[in-house]
C-alpha cells in the first residue's frame, strides 16, 4: 500500500506516453506513464479529465427535483444516483420506513439496472478481451468481433442488457433518466400486463446469468498464472451489506475489511459515513481519493464493487448465485482475492443474483399495490447509499426550512476505486511495459486493468465503447517519436 | 346563420366579435400559442399565434374574424417563424426540461415539440435568476419564466390581489412580485388563487410535488398539445 509510481522524482528528463481516452469504460479519462530512456516505468497516473461540478449546481434548487437532476450524472447507472437521491431525501421528508410496495418497486428498478450494467459491461465492454486475449488482433477486439465469432454470447450479452432495461422502464417510466422513485416512495406501481411482460422472459434470464458465471469462471480458471496475478495489489474492501450479513445491493450497513478479510468496521449506519471516510484531494486529478479516516491517508484506501461486496458479505439470498459465491470463495483458498481481473467473475455472480431476485419479484403481489407513499416528520439532512453496479454510492443533502438545497456531497462509486484503479494500472506498467518498446497491444494491457474495475470516469455514455485513440510517445524535446492511433 | 372565414383552405365558422384564434379552437383547429388563455383578455405578446390574414402578419389571439378573411397559419413560413420565437423563449431562460417538474405538463416544452425544435439555435443567454422559495405552498422558478402575464393577468383581474407585474422594459422585462421585499411569502398570495393555476410553464409550482405524475400518464404523453382541446390543456390533470 504505497503511492510509489504516483510521482516521478526527475519528470523533467522523461518521455511521456498517453492513453487519452481510455476505450472501452464509461466517460473519458487518460492514462499518463513517464519512461526513461531505457523505457523505464517512472510514473503512471489515472486521470479524471472532466469536471463535472454537480455538487455545486445542485444547491439552490428545490430537494424533490434532486433526484431526477442527479441522475443526470451518468446515461449507464442513472437509477443509481436517483435512487441513492431519493433515499437521502427519504431522510428529509421523514420517512424512515417506505411502504413494502414502494421498497420492492425500487428495488425491482436497481436490481433490473444491475443485470443491465453488468451485462453490458461484461459482453460489450470486456469480453473482446477475455475471449480474444489483451493483445489480439485490434481490429477484431470488440463487440463487432464477438458477434461474429461468438454469436450466441454476443446475442445474450444484448437480451440480457435489453431485459434489464425493460425492467427500469417499468418502474420509473423510461429506460433511461425515468422518474419513478420520489422523497418518501414511488410514483408507480406495476400494472399486470407489465408484470406478465417480464415474467415470461425471467426464467431464461436467470439460465443464461448462470451460464454468463460458468463462462466467466472457466476464462478465470483455465489461466490462473494470469488471472490471478493481472495487475495485482492488497487492499482494504468496502460494502453495504444487508440484514444478517446478505448481499444486497439496494440497503443495508456500512462494513469494511483488511486485506486479509479482518472487519475493520461493521454494522455502521450510513448517516454517520463522515465519521469514517474522508476524502483526499490531489493536484493532478478532478476525481477525489476517499480513505478510511481511522487508518488515514496512506494506508486506508480501499476498493469497492463485486470483487468487495461478493467477498465482503456473508452470504447470498438466492441459491445460484450463494452456489456460485461458494465457488468462488473455496476457489480463493480462504482468504480475500485481491486480484483485479476476478472482478469480472463476481460481477457475473452478482448478475445472476440480480435476475433471481427480479425473479423473486415478479411474484410478489406487492408490485401491482397502490400503497407506495409515505411521510413523517421532516430533517433538514439525510444521507443515502446504494450499492451501485460499480460500488458503493453516498449521496448527502442539507435542506433549509423552505425546501432548498443547501448542501450536497456525493462520493461516487468509482471515486471509491480510484486509488485502487492507480495500484493496478502501475503494477501492470511495471509488469509489461518496463523496459519494451511500448505498442498498441502493451498499452491495452492498461485498459485491461482499468476496464475490470468498470469505472464510470464522468459519467457519460459510448454506444460501443469504442473510442478515438491516440498514443503519442513524445522526447524530452517534444517531438513525437512514435505514435498510435485508431479512429 | 353564422359567417365564416378562410383558413388554409378550410372554411370556419364564427360568431360576431370572436377572434381568430377563438374561432379556429372552437373549430378543433389548432393554432399554437402561448400567452392566450380563453379566462383572460388577450395579450398578444407572445406571438407564437401569428398568421396572415389577408396576405398581413397579425396576432390571431387579437384580430377579430371578419367574413370572407383569408387566414393561412399552418404554413412551412409561418411555423418557421414560429419555431424561431419558440427557440428565442428558451435561450432567453433557463429551460432544463430534463430536470424540470413540468416536463410532460408544459405548454412551452409541447409547443416546441409541435414545431419541430430541434435545438435551440442561439447562444443561450443563461440569465442569474433566483428561485423565491419563500412562500411555504408555492416555489417560484423564475428562470423558467416567458413574460406570457398570465398570472399577472389572473391576479389583477380574477384574484384581486395584483400580486405579480412584469417589470423593465425590452429585453430587461422580467416578473416581479408585488410586496417591499420582493418575496411571495410577503403577499396573501394561496394555492387556491387563479393565478397559482395558470402558468403554462414551471415558474409557480405546488411545493413538495414533483414528479408525481409517473412518465406516460403526464399531459402531454396522452396527446400532443395540437390534439388537445383548450378545456383539457387548462387542467393539470389533462
Amino acid at each position: 500500500m504505497t503511492y510509489n509510481l504516483e510521482t516521478a522524482q526527475h519528470p523533467e528528463n522523461l518521455r511521456r506516453v498517453a492513453i487519452d481516452p481510455v476505450s472501452r469504460v464509461e466517460g473519458h479519462g487518460k492514462v499518463t506513464i513517464l519512461l526513461d530512456d531505457q523505457n523505464k516505468v517512472h510514473q503512471v497516473r489515472l486521470h479524471i479529465v472532466e469536471f463535472r461540478g454537480f455538487e455545486k449546481f445542485i444547491q439552490g434548487r428545490p430537494y424533490w427535483e434532486v433526484p431526477v437532476m442527479v441522475q443526470r450524472l451518468c446515461g449507464i447507472c442513472p437509477v443509481s444516483h436517483h435512487l441513492a437521491a431519493s433515499k437521502a431525501l427519504d431522510i428529509i421528508v421523514g420517512a424512515k420506513k417506505l411502504t413494502p410496495a414502494a421498497e420492492k418497486l425500487r428495488r425491482l428498478m436497481h436490481y433490473g439496472q444491475m443485470l443491465q450494467s453488468h451485462a453490458l459491461h461484461f459482453f460489450h465492454l470486456c469480453s473482446p478481451d477475455l475471449l480474444f486475449g489483451f493483445d489480439s488482433d485490434i481490429t477484431k477486439r470488440n463487440i463487432v468481433g464477438v458477434a461474429m465469432a461468438h454469436p450466441e454470447t454476443a446475442k445474450r450479452g444484448v437480451l440480457l442488457r435489453k431485459f434489464g432495461q425493460e425492467v427500469i422502464r417499468v418502474t420509473a417510466g423510461k429506460r433511461v433518466h425515468g422518474t419513478g422513485a420520489v422523497p418518501g416512495g414511488v410514483n408507480k406501481s406495476l400494472t399486470i400486463a407489465e408484470r406478465d411482460e417480464l415474467l415470461k422472459d425471467i426464467y431464461h434470464i436467470v439460465q443464461w446469468s448462470r451460464e454468463a458465471v460458468h463462462m466467466i469462471q472457466k476464462v478465470h480458471t483455465q489461466d490462473p498464472g494470469l488471472y490471478n496475478s493481472f495487475g495485482i495489489f492488497r487492499s482494504n474492501f468496502m460494502s453495504i451489506v444487508g440484514n444478517n450479513g446478505d448481499l444486497d445491493f439496494y440497503h443495508g450497513t456500512l462494513r469494511a475489511r483488511d486485506d486479509n478479510g479482518k472487519l475493520l468496521f461493521d454494522h455502521v449506519d450510513y448517516q454517520q459515513y463522515n465519521d469514517y471516510i474522508e476524502e483526499e484531494v490531489r493536484p493532478w486529478s478532478y476525481m477525489k481519493f476517499p480513505y478510511f479516516r481511522s487508518i488515514g491517508k496512506e494506508h486506508g484506501w480501499y476498493k469497492v464493487g463485486p470483487l468487495a461486496r461478493v467477498q465482503n458479505c456473508d452470504q447470498i439470498s438466492t441459491p445460484f448465485a450463494e452456489h456460485e459465491r461458494k465457488e468462488f470463495i473455496d476457489y480463493a483458498g480462504g482468504t480475500p482475492m485481491h486480484a483485479p481481473l476476478a472482478y469480472h467473475w463476481t460481477r457475473m455472480i452478482e448478475m445472476l443474483h440480480a435476475a433471481e431476485v427480479i425473479k423473486e419479484l415478479l411474484h410478489d403481489d406487492d408490485l401491482l399495490s397502490d400503497d407506495l407513499m409515505v411521510k413523517g416528520e421532516r430533517q433538514m439532512e439525510g444521507v443515502g447509499v446504494i450499492e451501485a453496479p460499480r460500488g458503493t454510492l453516498f449521496h448527502h443533502y442539507q435542506v433549509d426550512e423552505n425546501d432548498i438545497v443547501t448542501m450536497a456531497n456525493l462520493i461516487v462509486s468509482t471515486t471509491n476505486n480510484n486509488q485502487a484503479m492507480n495500484e493496478a494500472i502501475r503494477h501492470v506498467a511495471r509488469r509489461y511495459l518496463n523496459g519494451r518498446e511500448i505498442t498498441e497491444g502493451l498499452l491495452n494491457h492498461i485498459e485491461v486493468a482499468i476496464r475490470a474495475f468498470d469505472p464510470c470516469l464522468s459519467c457519460a455514455t459510448h454506444a460501443l465503447g469504442k473510442m478515438p485513440l491516440t498514443v503519442e510517445l513524445v522526447d524530452v524535446e517534444g517531438a513525437v517519436v512514435h505514435s498510435l492511433s485508431r479512429d | 346563420m353564422s359567417q365564416t372565414f378562410s383558413l388554409d383552405g378550410q372554411s370556419i365558422a364564427f360568431e360576431p366579435g370572436q377572434t381568430i384564434l377563438q374561432a379556429a379552437e372552437a373549430a378543433g383547429v389548432f393554432i399554437p400559442h402561448l400567452c392566450y388563455h380563453p379566462e383572460f383578455k388577450p395579450h398578444g405578446s407572445c406571438k407564437l399565434c401569428t398568421v396572415k390574414a389577408n396576405g398581413r402578419q397579425t396576432a390571431s389571439c387579437t384580430m377579430r374574424a371578419v367574413p370572407g378573411m383569408v387566414v393561412e397559419s399552418n404554413t412551412e413560413e409561418i411555423n418557421a417563424e414560429r419555431r424561431a420565437l419558440t427557440q428565442m423563449l428558451f435561450v432567453e431562460g433557463n429551460h432544463f426540461c430534463p430536470s424540470c417538474e413540468k416536463s410532460g405538463n408544459c405548454q412551452l416544452q409541447a409547443t416546441a415539440y409541435h414545431l419541430g425544435m430541434m435545438s435551440p439555435h442561439y447562444d443561450h443567454f443563461f440569465p442569474n435568476r433566483a428561485v423565491d422559495a419563500s412562500h411555504p405552498e408555492v416555489l417560484l422558478d423564475f428562470n423558467r419564466c416567458i413574460l406570457c402575464s398570465l398570472c399577472v393577468r389572473a391576479s389583477r383581474d380574477v384574484d384581486g390581489k395584483n400580486v405579480f407585474a412584469l417589470s423593465g422594459r425590452g429585453i430587461k422585462t422580467h416578473l416581479i412580485v408585488n410586496a417591499k421585499s420582493g418575496r411571495l411569502t410577503d403577499t396573501d398570495f394561496t394555492l387556491d388563487d387563479k393565478a397559482a393555476q395558470v402558468c403554462p410553464v414551471g415558474v409557480i409550482l405546488k411545493k413538495r410535488q414533483g414528479f408525481a405524475v409517473p412518465i406516460g400518464e403526464r399531459k402531454y404523453d396522452k396527446a400532443p398539445i395540437s390534439a388537445m382541446t383548450e378545456q383539457n390543456k387548462l387542467t393539470e390533470e389533462g
